[in-house]
């Protein structure tokens, strides 16, 4: 019969959270490209003293992003539209989720970005449909990335540090 | 207008605590209309060991240095008068930035208006080196900002590595100046403060009644 104490039993479900974290994280860059190296930069600036800037830039990033996509939305449903807003803020999306390394939001925009420049209506609004998708998708992983690494720090254990090179 | 008056307190408490301890710490003021760039640039920076203000606009920008001339309600212009009163001290208040970076593309004033503005002036403000940063990659407009006196022009997401090569960079030509310019300040704030203190109690009425009004 395997005896366990508490500490014992505790490091081994950190062990299990790291790897579990390490895995998805690999999953989210290199597997399907939600994230890019600009998400580990970010990662990189958040040490003991300042736990929570990675939690802060991403709401930052999220109430943003929904603020803009308002706008599109509202923006794309008026009789004569105006391209120029409609690119205005496609380009403050843009830039946002560059600097957080939502990758596939961003590449996005940059088509979206095009059809603007083209004043393609139909082209608009389905780049509208899938920056909003791509959106949800990552704010999907980014929260669940946040929880796993919320999880490991309460139960006494450190982030791992990914070890990718971009 | 008791704002500027209240600007002007600030400045000299702030100055003449930087001058009379001078530190080779970097001060940068960060120009951003982004929420989420603000937050990350003003990170870099502290990471970097830079003392950061981060403001989210051009004209906020202009305010916190001091250059957007306001016209107080005696239709005098209130910042001509303070040079009038206390010229050298407000020139030398002002240079308590040692670097600006700002974004190019922002609403109302761009980074490259707000570039012009400063390098238009005629005083140590024209000094502070402006870095621009952009997302876009366009060869006219960095030509352009580099042209108009811009030290560098970062393509955004501005990374550690590029904070790092700045810093190093401006504090090599800072430190120099810095020493050399503490000392000469030293002495006229001295100067001042004893000429100030010996103005007789009716010019010193005249000048808050003024400041008052504006």
């Amino acid at each position: 019969m395997l005896v366990l104490c508490e500490g014992q039993r505790q490091n081994m479900e950190v062990d299990q959270m790291q790897r579990q974290y390490l895995d998805y994280t690999k999953s989210l860059f290199l597997e399907k490209g939600f994230l890019d190296g600009q998400f580990l930069q970010l990662q990189q600036l958040q040490d003991e003293n300042n736990p929570d800037f990675v939690v802060e830039v991403v709401s930052l990033f999220f109430e943003d992003s929904e603020r803009l996509l308002n706008d599109l939305t509202f923006a794309l449903e008026q009789k004569g539209i105006d391209f120029k807003k409609v690119d205005a803020h496609v380009h403050q999306l843009k830039g946002s989720s560059s600097s957080i390394g939502a990758q596939r939001v961003k590449n996005c925009c940059i088509a979206f970005r095009n059809f603007c420049e083209e004043q393609n209506i139909d082209a608009c609004l389905s780049c509208l449909q899938q920056v909003k998708q791509e959106y949800c998708h990552v704010k999907n992983k980014l929260e669940t990335l946040i929880r796993l690494e919320q999880q490991i720090v309460a139960a006494g254990g450190s982030i791992p540090v990914m070890e990718f090179s971009f | 207008m008791a704002i500027t008056g209240e600007i002007f307190r600030q400045n000299l408490t702030e100055f003449l605590e930087e001058s009379l301890s001078p530190s080779s710490e970097l001060h940068v003021l960060a120009v951003d209309d982004s929420l989420v760039d603000r937050h990350v640039i003003e990170r870099l920076l502290k990471v970097s060991s830079c003392k950061v203000t981060v403001v989210e606009s051009g004209r906020r920008a202009l305010q916190y240095l001091g250059l957007d001339g306001e016209t107080g309600s005696l239709g005098l212009d209130v910042s001509e008068f303070w040079y009038l009163v206390c010229g050298v001290v407000l020139t030398l208040v002002s240079a308590k930035v040692n670097l600006i970076m700002t974004d190019y593309s922002m609403p109302g004033m761009t980074g490259y208006e707000l570039l012009k503005k400063i390098k238009q002036e005629s005083s140590m403000f024209r000094e502070i080196p402006v870095v621009i940063m952009s997302s876009e990659n366009v060869l006219t407009r960095i030509d352009r900002c580099l042209e108009e006196g811009a030290e560098e022009f970062l393509l955004k997401p501005v990374k550690l590595s590029d904070v790092r090569r700045l810093k190093d960079f401006i504090m090599k030509g800072k430190v120099k100046e810095v020493e050399k310019k503490s000392l000469k300040r030293s002495t006229i704030v001295c100067n001042i403060l004893t000429h100030l203190t010996s103005m007789r109690s009716v010019t010193i009425i005249a000048l808050t009644i003024i400041l008052k009004e504006c």
